[in-house]
């Protein structure tokens, strides 16, 4: 295993696709149309993000009163539909999490 | 207060733009819950690097200039099961593909910026610091600073990425089960709370069911290429839907 060619590959690699649209910007010009397909990706990656962290357990669905995580997820909705406000929704949904993980994971 | 849209209601009435300083310091501030989300990662990625094959060196380097979280982890496995560095170099760029959304969608933001600030800024994309920067770019005030808000929070990713790290590679074996502290939990929270204010139309809310339901479909497949198509189903359904919706509507 060379360390130095895998180090410097994944870096140049990984600076590479984070680097060529910035790097081109000033030569781009995005039409109306790509723009507003654009307005869809901060809500659509963080949702496809989120959505497996807080439904899958092991990679199977686990639909249940006893996952933490879903219960945590749909405090963290419901107070931010009902706040708008981010702090809070944090807040509340760390606290509805580890407050259900207390309760119910010693029973397994 | 992580809270990017408490800055422009104060803003407008004020006649001078939010500082550089401010918009540094409210862009870290803004991305300490997702640097909390990362702290285990960190960590056991330091831990499990350092006992997988890789160097002491080789393992602050990789965090420090790879800054890749997934495809770090992806790249242990691989060196673990005595896979080749090309083949690992390969699996991080199509790991890291999904950035090329990110980038794109930030393009208009970042246009006018010097070669030099493309450069840091480009380096310093990552899932979290999109998140953040984005919000902060969509919010309506018109500050000339906010390239210095991505600075700070990307800058707090990094230098909390490190640390963990360090820690992963001293004392993580004294660390029990990171894994299971819950910390990352705090990812989860954030990002709902950032995709909530979205939901205001129905093309927004078809985006995001859609992509919500091709992640779970499309989890298993390799490399968190998953994620790409479920982005990129999400984005159709959501451009198709309101085209469909404009058509209905008389002129």
């Amino acid at each position: 295993m060379n360390e130095v060619l895998m180090i410097a590959g994944m870096a140049i690699a990984t600076f590479s696709i984070r680097y060529v649209m910035f790097g081109a910007s000033s030569r781009l010009t995005l039409s109306p149309a790509i723009l507003s397909a654009l307005r869809y990706v901060p809500p659509v990656v963080l949702t496809a993000i989120v959505v497996p962290e807080v439904l899958l357990s092991d990679g199977t669905l686990y639909l249940s009163y006893l996952n933490a995580r879903l219960v945590g997820a749909i405090a963290a909705v419901t107070v931010c539909a009902l706040t708008r406000n981010l702090l809070l929704t944090i807040v509340l949904g760390m606290l509805t999490f580890f407050g259900w993980q207390g309760l119910f994971s010693p029973l397994g | 207060m992580p809270d990017a849209h408490s800055l422009p209601s104060n803003t407008e009435v004020r006649s001078r733009p939010i500082s550089r300083y401010t918009e540094f310091w409210t862009g870290a501030r803004d991305i300490f819950p997702l640097i909390v989300g990362a702290i285990p990662f960190g960590i056991i990625f330091g831990t499990l690097a350092s006992s997988n094959g890789l160097s002491v060196g080789g393992t602050l380097a990789m965090s420090a200039f790879v800054f890749a979280g997934s495809s770090q982890f992806i790249a242990v496995g691989m060196i673990a099961a005595g896979t080749g560095w090309l083949l690992i170099v390969l699996t991080a760029f199509i790991v890291n593909l999904r950035h090329l959304l990110y980038s794109v969608s930030l393009v208009p933001y970042v246009k006018p910026l010097s070669p030099r600030w493309k450069v840091i800024l480009g380096f310093l994309l990552t899932d979290e610091a999109f998140a953040i920067a984005i919000r902060r770019y969509e919010a309506h005030d018109r500050s000339p600073f906010k390239h210095w808000y991505y600075l700070g929070a990307g800058l707090a990713m990094y230098i909390n990425w490190q640390l963990c790290t360090l820690l992963g590679i001293t004392v993580g074996q004294l660390i029990p089960n990171a894994a299971e502290w819950g910390l990352d939990f705090a990812m989860s929270v954030t990002f709902l709370g950032m995709v909530v204010p979205y939901v205001k139309t129905k093309p927004m809310g078809i985006a995001v069911g859609v992509a919500g339901v091709v992640a779970l479909l499309a989890y298993p497949l390799p490399h968190k290429l998953g994620l790409m198509v479920a982005a990129i189903a999400g984005i159709a359904a959501g451009v198709y839907s309101e085209r469909l919706l404009n058509a209905q509507r008389p002129a």
